[in-house]
């Protein structure tokens, strides 16, 4: 009886080693903290009302990256445990954490990054410009980018579960290779706590990807043909269009594994005629075309910063599109090049081989479209720029090395090496995450209506550079010693503790980064008046995005621009063209639908999880009960008539004359010693009045 | 050139049909992975029963013929949706239920005597990937079946408005795509057991 109810769930689960329940304890004071902050405040009604039903792709993309924001803190956790472990264990000392554990952490390191950090942030940008810069007002099914946002949330809370509630994670590397991941090598529930995180979060980034594939060609502002299309937007379409390729492989594998665990079926056991080998192939025909999927995105950010901070239209506009679908087709034919040394044939190698030493040339047709877009302009070494050109030195070494790997001979030498861990974090640190946040730091005045403090700016842009060079290159050298991944202990006399220390070393310094960015936007929070971006074009733009308020009304434009050139904004402000009558907008109503599909979502991962059947069961129950309900209420549209667009419109522009001039000179933005002084300032006087009141 | 200004809602119909297309498309995806499964894995018999000796080539043609009738249904429902005839679009439907409703009686009907004869899905790999195929086929013709239900219940209340017609087209499509797939299913699956 206890066992239906239950499943395997018993007290035995409940976190009990010291870092999980460390885990959930600051999460639960977290939580708290939370919870009494709006109580106090009485904004529940309006939490739920203005932002958590909000369908509104610009609360979406904010609500992305603050959980893509604590992910990367969650994330960059493990990154620092792991370091810290090899850096301690060589010799006689095992370090601080078990085999066992030291597996998780690294495994959960992978996903959280990959998933939770990367896809949810990047999630977040093309959520909240994308539609700006086609000129749309909404997306074309807003029901489903809530229903994606919030089963990518139910994913980061399953793959967060193992300490807030319990169990253990997977330990069996990022992509739960096979037979590994089977019930008869990882007997415990973290494989099935990977599966379902993975699973859920993955059926919210396919929808993501049917929905702006949708708005990219089809709501674009009237004559936006697709060439005259923004970088961004050509980027995230590539990106998306390879999404909606790949991401039904990961569902489906996905399923076969749960099938093997759950049923007993042999798909990639090792007995009763699985195929193991087949796992890998599967996996990563997914899992190489994600890492382009994060890129390109980013490949569009560095277009627009480029563009727009060397005040020149891109150079070789045509070559850089076709660079980005020449990337996004490629990375679709390579995926074997993980798995050289399975044993395919020296025919099939080194076709694969070839393949990926192909990708090469598109990618650099578009570092040289950035660069000759750099060439004779008027560069403004702004924070934007400096993660851009940090993102050339880091990502052309993780090319370099990556053409290296993709030769079949030298893969089998460094197949599996630090070599490896240090040539994909050049090229996803550089590439993906350098990209996010130089777009942050670019669209940051868009978004919060006052621009980012560039001085904390840069000194966050060097501590990366130089942390992540000072972190990474001991890998290579490492690597070409003869390191392996994922060591957990090893012996003192290869050597090799001197460079695990030096690579601790630098992950503190990328730390010093991640709180400098913090204290960034902090500072900029405490100067916002003075930030303040009226005018909504604080950088001199060139895309639409730029051409409405900071932040943008609900509506985005009041009269949807007409298009006639690539860089549609910078046109439109040398010709002064007039503004035509306004109209009612059309708006999707909110909608709390997608959050009721979501956490059925999880209960029915949590039940799978735990064996749980019945839960499993009346979840997938409630999840098309609520999908019907959800079709068939056709009462989801409201209009906003065009006399109150008018008015606001009038609001704005007056706000805009009162409030005039924009800073973009950074003498004035607050160094550290004087953001310390402000906050020491702050407290103290928060301690007084409290004082004060007391007495 | 004469310019069609498209009304809102045209635009969105529009929109929501292209979107249906691409989910198709993915939907594909997850079949190809099944079918490429399905081919490397069915030799994988570890001298149990093949296809050949369990699959009943008769049950798989009346499979066959009676998905392929109610996609015709289907269609001709379309037509009488198009031209708002509303008893003739719940005439048409209903049957095409009753059809999907018999394939998945005869495909249940295998799927027992396979499992009474002790042929499982756990037995070997064979199994497995012939149950998962197959059987993910039979899942989606389910969800068509509840779908269809559910909006000829919603047609006899309101009526054939657009919103219903619109859902109705997105339904036909889903099952059209369902007949390929099964087409598919039956060379891969039982027609090549009999080469």
């Amino acid at each position: 009886m206890k066992e239906f109810w239950l499943g395997k769930l018993n007290s035995h689960a409940l976190p009990h080693e010291w870092f999980t329940i460390l885990g959930s304890i600051s999460f639960i004071m977290l939580g708290l903290t939370v919870i009494a902050l709006l109580t106090y405040t009485k904004r529940w009604k309006w939490l739920w009302n203005e932002w958590l039903t909000s369908v509104d792709p610009k609360k979406i993309g904010i609500m992305y990256f603050i959980v893509g924001g604590f992910m990367l803190l969650r994330g960059g956790l493990d990154a620092i445990m792991i370091w810290l472990q090899q850096s301690l264990s060589s010799g006689a000392s095992h370090g601080y954490l078990s085999a066992e554990h030291f597996q998780q952490v690294f495994t959960a390191h992978g996903n959280i990054m990959v998933f939770f950090v990367a896809m949810g942030l990047i999630f977040g940008l093309i959520n909240y410009i994308v539609p700006l810069q086609i000129g749309a007002r909404d997306l074309a099914s807003p029901f489903m980018n809530t229903l994606g946002f919030w089963l990518y949330v139910a994913g980061v809370v399953m793959v967060n579960m193992f300490f807030l509630f319990g169990g253990e994670y997977a330990a069996t590397g990022w992509l739960a290779v096979a037979p590994l991941s089977g019930k008869a090598f990882s007997p415990g529930v973290g494989v099935d706590y990977w599966i379902w995180s993975l699973q859920i979060s993955g059926v919210g980034t396919t929808l993501g990807a049917i929905n702006f594939i949708m708005t990219i060609l089809k709501m674009r502002a009237k004559g936006m043909t697709l060439l005259k299309m923004p970088l961004f937007t050509w980027g995230s379409l590539c990106s998306m269009i390879m999404a909606v390729s790949v991401f039904p492989l990961l569902t489906m594998t996905l399923f076969l594994v749960f099938f093997d665990r759950y049923f007993g079926t042999h798909f990639f056991t090792t007995d009763a005629g699985g195929n193991a080998m087949m796992y890998t192939n599967l996996i990563w025909m997914w899992g190489h075309p994600e890492v382009y999927i994060l890129m390109l995105p980013s490949f569009g950010v560095f277009s627009e910063i480029v563009s727009t901070f060397s005040h020149k239209p891109i150079a070789y506009y045509k070559s850089n599109v076709l660079g980005m679908i020449g990337v996004s087709t490629l990375a679709l034919s390579v995926w074997l090049h993980h798995f050289f040394t399975m044993g395919a044939s020296a025919e099939v190698n080194s076709a694969f081989g070839v393949a990926t030493m192909i990708i090469a040339i598109p990618t650099t047709v578009l570092v040289f479209s950035w660069i000759a877009t750099m060439y004779k302009g008027r560069i403004r070494f702004t924070t934007p720029m400096l993660w851009f050109l940090g993102f050339i030195g880091i990502f052309a070494l993780g090319g370099i090395s990556g053409v290296l790997l993709a030769i079949p001979p030298v893969d089998f030498q460094l197949h599996n090496s630090l070599f490896l861990v240090a040539h994909f974090h050049s090229t996803v640190i550089g590439g993906v995450l350098f990209g996010i946040f130089a777009g942050l730091n670019y669209w940051f005045p868009k978004i919060a209506g006052f621009r980012l403090n560039e001085r904390i700016g840069r000194y966050a842009v060097w501590c990366w550079i130089i942390g992540f060079f000072v972190a990474f290159t001991p890998l290579y050298v490492l690597g070409l010693m003869g390191a392996t991944r994922r060591l957990d202990h090893y012996d003192a006399s290869k050597g090799w503790q001197p460079f695990y220390i030096m690579a601790f070393v630098g992950g503190l310094i990328i730390a010093a980064g991640v709180a400098l960015q913090i204290v960034q936007i902090i500072a900029s929070f405490i100067q916002r008046k003075r930030l303040r971006d009226t005018t909504g074009d604080p950088w001199d733009g060139r895309t639409l995005e730029w051409a409405t308020a900071s932040p943008p009304p609900s509506y985005n434009f009041a009269v949807i621009p007409q298009v006639s050139t690539r860089d549609a904004y910078f046109e439109m402000k040398q010709l002064h063209t007039p503004k035509h009558a306004y109209e009612d907008i059309h708006m999707p109503k909110n909608t709390a639908s997608g959050i009721y599909i979501s956490i059925f979502a999880f209960l029915a991962g949590f039940g799978f999880v735990w064996e749980i059947n019945w839960l499993a069961v009346v979840s997938i129950i409630g999840i098309i009960v609520c999908l019907i309900t959800r079709t068939f209420n056709e009462d989801s549209e409201y209009t906003i008539p065009a006399e109150v667009v008018k008015k606001m419109e009038k609001a704005q522009a007056a706000k805009v004359r009162t409030e005039h001039g924009s800073n973009s000179d950074d003498e004035a933005d607050m160094g550290l010693i004087e953001f310390v002084k402000t906050v020491l300032a702050w407290a103290l006087g928060m301690a007084l009045s409290i004082v004060r009141k007391k007495r | 050139m004469t310019h069609h200004v498209e009304t809102h809602e045209e635009a969105a119909n529009d929109r929501v049909m292209f979107g249906f297309w691409v989910y198709l498309m993915t939907d594909l995806l997850m079949f190809a992975i099944l079918f490429a499964v399905y081919a490397v894995l069915h030799g994988n018999t570890m001298g149990g029963p093949a296809g050949r000796d369990l699959f009943k080539p008769e049950l798989a043609l009346a499979e066959t013929l009676i998905l392929l009738t109610s996609s015709f249904t289907a269609g001709i429902g379309m037509i009488a949706a198009r031209r708002g005839i509303k008893r003739q679009v719940l005439v048409w439907f209903g049957i095409t239920f009753l059809l999907g409703l018999a394939f998945l009686g005869i495909e249940l009907f295998e799927f027992a005597e396979f499992i009474h004869e002790g042929h499982t899905m756990t037995v070997n790999a064979f199994l497995s990937s012939f149950f998962v195929l197959v059987g993910t086929h039979g899942l989606h013709i389910t969800s068509g079946l509840l779908w269809l239900a559910i909006l000829l219940a919603f047609i006899t209340k309101r009526g054939l408005t657009k919103a219903n017609v619109r859902k109705l087209a997105l339904l036909s499509l889903f099952w059209h795509f369902l007949d390929i797939v099964w087409i598919f299913i039956f060379t891969v699956v039982y027609l090549r057991a009999f080469v």
